[in-house]
């Protein structure tokens, strides 16, 4: 590495009405260098980055590129000066093919034959097969993933800027995507890297610099440093980290026999032949990579999408053609991956989605009349039992942070005492502190004596939880596997191996 | 520069002032547009606005208020309930006419039979026949996934054929001098909905409009339907999440604000208008989706709503003939009416920012 930094930021602030997102942040990256940023949400890292990509300019500091001042005014500049970003929300048109999406972010887009070529060539050299003419609706979210990053890769950038990229892959596909990531380094292009995943950024970075609050609370070297060093450096406490009591399972309270459903959307995945037994007591726990039936097997348990007689069984009750209401009154409880819109109505009142699914358990209904008044209490009683940070129980579920709102959505399901819980990603965007906490609480309700099904896409959570582990590849579930000591390529192939891609040529 | 930011949560505060402040538009606009017209813009607003309550003539128009009030009221309910849930009703118009077409038909099939118990059968055929035209749509929508709004509008022409031929073949009045049109209800005792306070133009419309003002207000505020109405009308995926099973949320959408739709035209029919003719409808059903929105689909809003549209109506007459402003300035203004409450309702949700630009 040499002296003169590719990019130097110095005393970056940026303030919100009511918050400083970054406050006096000063960076420094060298060429060809793989530097993480970590905190928790919340911390200032999408902030920092935005500012960096021209998409929000910072109240005071300055940013040098090649020791020269650089101020993007709109993401076009910064893209022209050599910064690409892969964001974690893809924004492709799933109607249009590879070559026509990437044609659309560019400038001066060459003749789509042309362009076709020139993705082959970077597409090859760089290990990301990916066909131009494919329609990016029938690619999967690793295959999108490759997209974005060659539509980066063609503006030829000096600093890739990552949001958050593995969240989508399989381990298999991680270690792929690291192999481009090291390639790329060694040519001298530099990666700002931003994630959770610690053991990630220790396998890939050579530094990190650690946000919390705003500020910059630290440095380290990632390879030098332990993961649990980092997340306490990011949450600024010694964390506790879940603990539970051996035991032994106890009745089959789920049994799934051959469940098959289709998708109610269009770019859904369907579920084929599931087949697998929740005892009391345990935590089943289903990985796999986004997008291959985690919403649907929800919905089918949940009741959102009903299904043929004898596929769900419920402590021996065929329940496949009931509805949410009665199976909530039964003792199943669901908390879907989208708190907004799905799990939580967002211009409504928490006292309001508190009524949302508690009506039945916690006897908010009184024969079609609504009592408003126990409503609010049971709102009250999820709010300080789960550390909701909000003013109170009238305010709307979209006024609360993402993390605040996920330890509502869960908080809501476990207080009303369910026989089985079925949780998507219920840790998902919630800091590191929250994140224990929940967990903590899905194992104590186990302890218990409650079923749960634990679907994430964090393996380092469902190995921390479970009894067992499944994965969800193309709709299908595997063979459940007791998920001590299994490996994370065991895991991997469990979750369909690398889909296809293979590794860098280099 | 100015720009819309999103609130963190509804403000309170807009979401009341909203109506007021389109009502004070409307007349700063609407009397900018009386004076291109040439006519004094100050009293064009009080002549729409104030005549009919307190000026010379009001003993007369007040009581046409509550005749042209009690239908938009009681329309718009019906509609606030679909609205709410994302249940396009537009169709109420047709509806409206088939609940006179059979309340009618009911009575004038017991005609001249005396007895109390006509009116409510009468009763019970207009909600019926407003019920069963508004299923139509309904049905289609859940067995086949058809677009509400356009079935539900088409039928409303349909539904005009119908009247147009029953007032000149069925219904027609044997001793009308082969006149169209039905028998006078009016003229029929036990089929009349008579003022109940001779003179007041209170009838029995009125009284269900306001019925229907509070069973509206306590479904929707304390009842698991009203808020199976609200949160599919906020987010659907949640409200079928939590059980709200949305089949049967399109059948009691549609078919509520048929009845309500059906039971406006008896009582029109009964009532004011007396009989089946060829141009008994007047609209009601298209202004009361008016105000249903000017009332911001809350019941007691849609009751004041009811009363200013009501008003402006009756206004716009007054000044059509005493100031002989044109008929179409007054849509206009009515018209704008509506354009500056959704205008403003943007602030319930979004505020103003001024200064630079930036892109977050």
């Amino acid at each position: 590495m040499n002296d003169t930094p590719l990019l130097d930021l110095s005393g970056l602030t940026k303030a919100y009405p009511g918050v400083v997102a970054n406050d006096g942040v000063s960076l420094r990256i060298a060429p060809g260098e793989v530097h993480a940023l970590l905190g928790e949400n919340g911390a200032g890292k999408s902030t920092l980055v935005k500012m960096i990509y021209g998409l929000v300019k910072p109240d005071a500091g300055k940013m040098q590129m090649h020791g020269a001042g650089f101020a993007p005014a709109e993401p076009r500049a910064a893209r022209a000066a050599g910064v690409g970003m892969v964001f974690q929300h893809f924004s492709l048109f799933d109607a249009l093919t590879v070559a026509e999406n990437i044609a659309l972010g560019m400038e001066d887009a060459p003749k789509l034959r042309a362009l076709s070529q020139r993705i082959r060539e970077v597409s090859d050299t760089y290990g990301l097969p990916l066909s131009p003419d494919r329609v990016v609706g029938d690619l999967s979210a690793g295959e999108r993933q490759r997209v974005e990053i060659i539509r980066c890769l063609l503006q030829d950038p000096k600093l890739l800027i990552m949001d958050e990229p593995t969240s989508v892959l399989t381990p298999q596909e991680v270690e792929i995507l690291f192999k481009t990531l090291r390639k790329l380094s060694a040519e001298g292009t530099a990666i700002l890297y931003i994630s959770h995943k610690l053991e990630e950024i220790r396998a890939l970075c050579d530094s990190a610099t650690i946000l919390r609050l705003g500020k910059v609370v630290g440095h380290c070297t990632p390879s030098e440093t332990s993961a649990r060093d980092m997340a306490e450096m990011m949450v600024g406490t010694v964390l506790k980290t879940p603990t539970r009591a051996g035991k032994t399972p106890g009745d089959v309270v789920l049994a799934l026999t051959g469940l098959s459903a289709k998708s109610p959307s269009a770019f859904g995945m369907p579920l084929r032949d599931i087949n697998v037994e929740v005892r009391a007591g345990e935590v089943l726990g289903i990985g796999g990579v986004a997008g291959n039936g985690q919403d649907e097997l929800l919905a089918a348990l949940s009741g959102e999408t009903l299904s043929a007689p004898g596929m769900i069984a419920f402590q021996g009750r065929d329940i496949g053609v009931l509805g949410p209401t009665p199976r909530r009154a039964m003792g199943i409880l669901t908390a879907p991956e989208e708190r907004l819109g799905h799990a939580a109505a967002p211009d409504m009142s928490l006292t309001e989605n508190a009524m949302l699914t508690g009506a039945a358990r916690e006897n908010l209904d009184r024969g079609g009349m609504l009592d408003w008044g126990a409503a609010r209490a049971f709102a009250e009683r999820i709010i300080s039992t789960f550390d909701v940070r909000t003013p109170g129980p009238g305010n709307a579920a979209r006024s609360l942070s993402g993390g605040n709102l996920q330890k509502f959505v869960i908080g809501r399901e476990v207080l009303q005492r369910p026989d089985l819980l079925v949780v998507n990603q219920p840790t998902w965007g919630v800091d590191a502190s929250a994140a224990a906490a929940i967990r903590q609480a899905l194992l104590d309700l186990a302890e218990n004596g409650a079923a749960i099904i634990a679907i994430s896409q964090d393996l380092d959570e469902l190995m921390e939880i479970s009894d067992r582990f499944a994965a969800l590849n193309e709709g299908r579930l595997s063979p459940t596997r007791p998920a001590q000591g299994l490996t994370v390529d065991e895991i991997g192939m469990m979750m369909g191996g690398a889909h296809g891609m293979e590794v860098a040529h280099v | 520069m100015i720009r819309l930011e999103k609130r963190p949560q509804p403000s309170r505060a807009f979401s009341l002032a909203t109506p007021l402040l389109a009502v004070l538009a409307t007349m700063v606009f609407g009397g900018l547009m009386f004076a291109l017209l040439g006519k004094d813009p100050v009293t064009s607003i009080i002549t729409i606005f104030w005549q009919p309550l307190f000026g010379e003539f009001a003993f007369y128009y007040r009581p046409q208020l509550l005749i042209k009030g009690a239908p938009l009221v009681l329309i718009a309910i019906g509609l606030s309930l679909g609205f709410k849930a994302g249940i396009w009703n537009i169709g109420a118009e047709g509806q409206y006419i088939m609940g006179a077409l059979f309340g009618a038909g009911v009575g004038l099939a017991f005609y001249p039979l005396d007895s109390f118990i006509v009116f409510p059968l009468m009763v019970m055929g207009g909600a019926f026949g407003g019920w069963i035209w508004a299923m139509i749509p309904a049905m289609l929508k859940v067995k086949f996934g058809t677009n509400e709004i356009l079935v539900s509008l088409m039928l409303v022409y349909v539904a005009e054929q119908f009247l147009a031929s029953m007032s000149l073949g069925l219904m027609k009045n044997p001793e009308g001098f082969g006149f169209p049109g039905s028998r006078n209800l009016q003229q029929y005792e036990s089929a009349f909905n008579a003022d109940l306070i001779e003179g007041s133009g209170m009838h029995w419309g009125v009284v269900a409009a306001l019925i229907a003002v509070i069973f509206a207000y306590v479904l929707l505020t304390k009842h698991r339907l009203g808020f199976a109405i609200r949160v599919t009308g906020e987010a659907p995926r949640a409200a079928r999440f939590s059980g709200v099973n949305p089949t049967r949320l399109v059948l009691f959408c549609l078919g509520t604000s048929g009845l309500l739709a059906g039971l406006a035209g008896l009582f029109e029919v009964a009532g004011p208008a007396g009989q089946v003719t060829i141009d008994f409808n007047v609209g009601y059903g298209f202004t009361a989706i008016i105000v249903a929105f000017l009332g911001r689909l809350h019941p007691v809003g849609i009751l004041l709503a009811g009363g200013l549209m009501a008003l402006t109506y009756i206004g716009g007459d007054i000044a059509q003939s005493q100031l002989g402003l044109p008929a179409a300035a007054i849509q206009v203004f009515q018209g704008m009416l509506l354009f500056f409450l959704l205008a403003f309702d943007l602030l319930t949700n979004y505020r103003l920012r001024f200064g630079r630009t930036e892109v977050a």
